[in-house]
C-alpha cells in the first residue's frame, strides 16, 4: 500500500509538482531567465502531435496505407519533432550571446620545437639525398606493384573489340522478337528497329534504324552507292556521339523549318541525313552514322551485304584507325 | 542522475575537459550558416535510407522475366537490378516511401552544399585558414556528383541506362586512355560484362559513402579547430568570436532543423512522386526515350555535351578529342579546378596573405563577387542550355535557334553578368556612404538649428 502511495506522489509530482530543489551557492555558468509557461505548453502540445503521427505511420503500415499516407504520417512526426525542439531553444533555455577569443593563429613555439624533433632525428643519416632518391624509387616501384592487380578488372589493352560487329553478308534483318523483316514491311515516313539474326541484341553493334526513302531523293556520297535496297537505308542505331540509341525519325516534314527527313537522338539532339548516308546536320556529333549495306533476297526478305562503312558507337582515340571487322 | 553519468564517463575516458568546452562551443548565429547543417543531415537521412535499401536491392544484370504485380510490364526482360527496384517501389510495404525519400535526399543534400558553396565563395569564408576546410568541401561535392550519379544509374530503368551510356561515351573521349580505361572499368565494351553491377554497387553503398563520411569528418573538425566565421556586427572583430553556445541554445536550434530536414524528406518522399522507374522500363541498349532530362545536379553536363558543335578532333587518323570530351570532362574540370583554385588565385591578385575571421559582405569584395557571378552565371546557362529541349515541346522554340543562342550566350553573358555585379557592388558601398553622409548632415543641421534655437532664447 506504501509502495502505491509512494508512486502517486511521484507521479503527482512529475505533472503538478515543481519543487524548487536548493541551488548550489556557485555562480551560474547558464544565464537565468524567465520561465514561460506558454511555451512549455506548446512544447509538450508539438511533442503529442508527433507521438500521435508516429503512431499514425504504425497504425498505417499495418493496415498497408498508401506510400502518400506513410510520407505524411512519418514527415509530419518528424517536423513536429523539429517544431518542438526550435522553440525549446528559442524559448525554453537561455538566449545569451558570448564572446571569446579565436584560437591562435599558430603555436610558434610548438611549431619549432616539431621541426627540431624532425631534424633532430635524421642527425645519423650521412648519405641523405640517396635515402630521399631510395625512398622515392621504393614507393613509386611498390605503388606499381599495389596497382597492378587493377588490371585484371578488365582487358585494358585491348580495344579492337570495339571495332567488331555481328553484322556478315547474307544476315537476315530481323525484328525485336527475332521475326525476319521483309522490304513490304518498311513503309515511307516510318522508322524501324532491326537486328542481326540469331545475335546478341544488347551489344552497340547489333540495332539498326531502317527507314525508306524515296530512291529519287537519296543523295549518297559515292563510297556508299549501292548500300540501300530500293531506298530502304540501314544504319547503326547506336549514337556516334554519346551511345544512346536513336529513337527519333523527324517525318513527315514541317516544310518551312524542316525540309528533309533526319534520324535525331534523344539524349544530345544529335541529327543525321539518312538520305546523305548518315551525314551530321546538327548537334554534337563528330561522325557520321555507320550505313550497312542490304540487299532483298529472293524471298522478299532484308539481309545484309557486308559489314558497316565505319565503327559504331562513340569516338575513342582509334576509332577512325581501321574500318568495322568483318 | 547526471551528476553520476558525468563523473562515470570522466572516470572512464578522461572527457570533462573536452566536454565542457564543447558544451560551450560558440556559434555565431546567421541563417546562411545552417546551409552547411541541412547538408549533413540529408547527407544522414541519405546512410539510413540507403542501408534500408540495400536489404532488397539485388546487383545482377542476370537477365529475368517479370511476373510481378505491376501489370504492364508483365512478361518483359529485364535485369534482376530492375527487377528489385520495382519489387521495392511496389511489393515491399513502404519501400516506395523509403526510395523516393532516398532520391528525394539526394537532390536536397546536393542542392544544399551549392548553395553552402555559394555563401563560403561570396563571402570570403575559404580565406585563410580555412583553405583546406575549402577543399576538403568542394572535393566532396564531387564525390556526391558521382554518388549519386551511380545511385539512380544502378536502377538499371531505361533513363538511367542511357545515363550510364552517356557517361560510357563521355569516359570513352578521354584522349589516349579512355578507351582503355573503359574497357577495364566496363570489364569489356559497353554495356559491360556481368561484374559491372557489383562493381557499381559497391562504390555506391560503400567506397563513395566511406569517403564522403570520412571527409565530412575531417571537414567538420577542421571548422571545429578554428572555430567559425562570422559577420561583422556590433562586438565581432578579427580576434573575438560572438556567438551561441552549442549548449543549451545551439543543440535544440540543430536538432530541431535535423528533424525538420528530415521530415520535409519524408514528406516530399511520401507526397511528391520521383524518378517513376516503372514507366521508363527496363534498358536495352537499342532504346532510348525522349524528352530524357537527368536530375537537377546534373543538367550542366547535359547542358555542355549538348552545346558542343559537332566535330572530334582528328589527327591523321588519330582522334586526339573525341566531342563528349568538352562538355563531359573539360568543361566540369575547368569548372572544378577554378572553384577548388580561387583561394590561391585570389590571393595572388589580390596580395592578401592575412587571416580572416571575419567575412566580407559580397559588395566589399567586389573582384571576388564579380568573378564569381561570372562563372556562377556561366555554368547556368549552361545548366538552362541543357533543357532546350523541353523548352521547344513546351513553348515551340526552335531547338537549333536555341542551341545557338545559348552557344553565344555563354561566352557573352558571363561577362555582362561579371561587369554588372561589379558596377553594383560599388554603386551599393556608394549609396551606403552616400547615406550615411546624409545622416551626418541632418544630424549636424539638427545641431546647428538647436544652437541657434538656444542662442536666441538667451538673447
Amino acid at each position: 500500500m506504501s509502495r502505491f502511495r509512494d508512486a502517486l506522489v511521484a507521479a503527482m509530482t512529475l505533472f503538478v509538482g515543481r519543487l524548487a530543489r536548493p541551488r548550489e551557492s556557485r555562480g551560474r555558468i547558464v544565464a537565468a531567465g524567465p520561465t514561460d509557461p506558454l511555451a512549455e505548453l506548446a512544447v509538450l502540445g508539438l511533442l503529442g502531435l508527433a507521438s500521435a503521427a508516429a503512431v499514425a505511420f504504425v497504425v498505417l503500415y499495418a493496415v498497408g496505407e498508401s506510400t502518400q499516407y506513410l510520407g505524411l504520417s512519418l514527415g509530419l512526426s518528424l517536423l513536429f519533432v523539429g517544431a518542438a525542439l526550435v522553440v525549446t531553444g528559442r524559448r525554453l533555455v537561455a538566449t545569451e550571446e558570448l564572446e571569446e577569443d579565436y584560437p591562435p593563429a599558430g603555436h610558434v613555439d610548438d611549431q619549432r620545437r616539431v621541426e627540431q624533433i624532425l631534424e633532430e632525428s635524421g642527425d645519423r643519416l650521412t648519405r641523405r639525398r640517396l635515402f630521399k632518391l631510395g625512398l622515392l624509387g621504393t614507393g613509386g616501384a611498390l605503388g606499381l606493384a599495389l596497382l597492378t592487380p587493377a588490371l585484371s578488372l578488365g582487358p585494358f589493352f585491348q580495344t579492337r573489340y570495339y571495332l567488331g560487329t555481328p553484322w556478315r553478308r547474307g544476315r537476315r534483318l530481323v525484328d525485336e522478337n527475332g521475326r525476319p523483316w521483309r522490304a513490304d514491311d518498311i513503309e515511307r515516313d516510318d522508322f524501324y528497329t532491326a537486328f542481326p539474326e540469331s545475335a546478341n541484341e544488347e551489344e552497340l553493334g547489333s540495332p539498326l534504324v531502317l527507314v525508306r526513302l524515296a530512291p529519287r531523293n537519296l543523295r549518297l556520297p559515292p563510297k556508299l552507292k549501292g548500300y540501300d535496297a530500293g531506298g530502304i537505308v540501314a544504319y547503326s542505331k547506336i549514337c556516334t556521339h554519346a551511345g544512346c540509341a536513336i529513337a527519333m525519325y523527324r517525318a513527315p516534314l514541317f516544310l518551312p523549318s524542316e525540309p528533309r527527313p533526319a534520324l535525331v537522338c534523344p539524349c544530345h539532339y544529335s541529327t543525321f541525313d539518312p538520305a546523305a548516308g548518315g551525314t551530321v546536320l546538327f548537334g554534337p556529333a563528330g561522325r557520321p552514322l555507320p550505313m550497312l549495306p542490304i540487299e532483298v533476297d529472293a524471298r522478299g526478305f532484308l539481309r545484309a551485304k557486308g559489314n558497316f562503312d565505319g565503327p559504331v558507337g562513340p569516338s575513342w582515340w582509334g576509332v577512325r584507325m581501321s574500318r568495322a571487322n568483318p | 542522475m547526471i551528476a553520476r553519468l558525468v563523473r562515470w564517463l570522466d572516470a572512464r575516458s578522461g572527457t570533462a575537459p573536452f566536454v565542457r568546452k564543447s558544451l560551450r562551443y560558440l556559434f555565431p548565429d546567421h541563417w546562411s550558416f545552417l546551409l552547411g547543417e541541412v547538408a549533413l543531415y540529408a547527407f544522414i537521412v541519405l546512410v539510413a535510407t540507403g542501408i534500408y535499401l540495400t536489404l532488397f536491392f539485388v546487383d545482377s544484370t542476370a537477365q529475368v522475366v517479370y511476373h510481378g504485380p505491376y501489370v504492364p510490364l508483365r512478361g518483359q526482360h529485364m535485369s534482376e537490378a530492375y527487377r528489385s527496384v520495382l519489387n521495392i517501389s511496389t511489393t515491399v510495404k513502404a519501400g516506395l516511401l523509403i526510395r523516393q525519400t532516398h532520391h528525394w535526399a539526394a537532390n536536397v543534400f546536393v542542392a544544399a552544399i551549392v548553395l553552402h558553396l555559394f555563401r563560403v565563395f561570396f563571402t570570403g569564408a575559404y580565406r585563410k585558414p580555412r583553405e583546406l576546410t575549402y577543399v576538403i568541401g568542394v572535393t566532396m561535392l564531387g564525390l556526391t556528383l558521382f554518388e549519386a550519379y551511380l545511385g539512380y544509374s544502378l536502377a538499371d530503368d531505361l533513363l538511367s541506362g542511357m545515363g550510364l551510356a552517356i557517361g560510357w561515351s563521355v569516359g570513352m573521349s578521354i584522349p589516349f586512355v579512355g578507351a582503355n580505361l573503359m574497357s577495364l572499368l566496363f570489364h569489356g565494351p559497353f554495356p559491360g560484362q556481368a561484374s559491372l553491377w557489383p562493381r557499381m554497387y559497391v562504390a555506391h553503398v560503400f567506397l563513395l559513402p566511406a569517403l564522403i563520411g570520412t571527409l565530412l569528418a575531417l571537414h567538420i573538425t577542421l571548422v571545429v579547430l578554428r572555430h567559425h566565421t562570422q559577420f561583422r556586427r556590433r562586438r565581432e572583430t578579427e580576434r573575438r568570436i560572438v556567438g551561441v553556445p552549442a549548449w543549451p541554445e545551439q543543440a535544440p536550434r540543430s536538432l530541431g532543423l535535423a528533424f525538420a530536414t528530415a521530415g520535409v524528406l519524408f514528406l516530399l518522399g511520401g507526397l511528391v512522386q520521383i524518378n517513376p522507374i516503372w514507366l521508363w522500363g527496363p534498358y536495352h541498349t537499342y532504346l532510348a526515350t525522349n524528352g530524357a532530362q537527368p536530375d537537377w545536379y546534373l543538367g550542366w553536363l547535359i547542358g555542355g555535351l549538348r552545346l558542343v558543335p559537332g566535330f572530334d578532333v582528328v589527327i591523321d587518323g588519330y582522334t586526339l578529342v573525341p566531342n563528349p570530351f568538352w562538355g563531359g570532362v573539360l568543361f566540369p574540370t575547368v569548372v572544378f579546378g577554378f572553384v577548388i583554385l580561387w583561394p590561391w588565385i585570389e590571393r595572388r591578385l589580390v596580395g592578401d596573405d592575412a587571416f580572416h575571421n571575419i567575412l566580407d559582405r559580397p559588395r566589399d569584395a567586389p573582384l571576388r563577387t564579380a568573378v564569381g557571378v561570372g562563372v556562377v552565371s556561366w555554368v547556368f546557362i549552361v545548366f538552362v542550355a541543357g533543357s532546350s529541349d523541353r523548352a521547344d515541346v513546351l513553348f515551340g522554340l526552335s531547338y537549333t535557334a536555341q542551341i545557338w543562342f545559348y552557344r553565344v550566350a555563354s561566352f557573352v553573358l558571363p561577362v555582362v553578368a561579371a561587369v554588372v555585379a561589379y558596377r553594383m557592388c560599388g554603386a551599393l558601398v556608394a549609396g551606403e556612404w552616400l547615406e550615411e553622409d546624409q545622416k551626418r548632415a541632418e544630424a549636424e543641421a539638427r545641431l546647428v538649428h538647436m544652437r541657434r534655437s538656444d542662442a536666441l532664447t538667451k538673447s
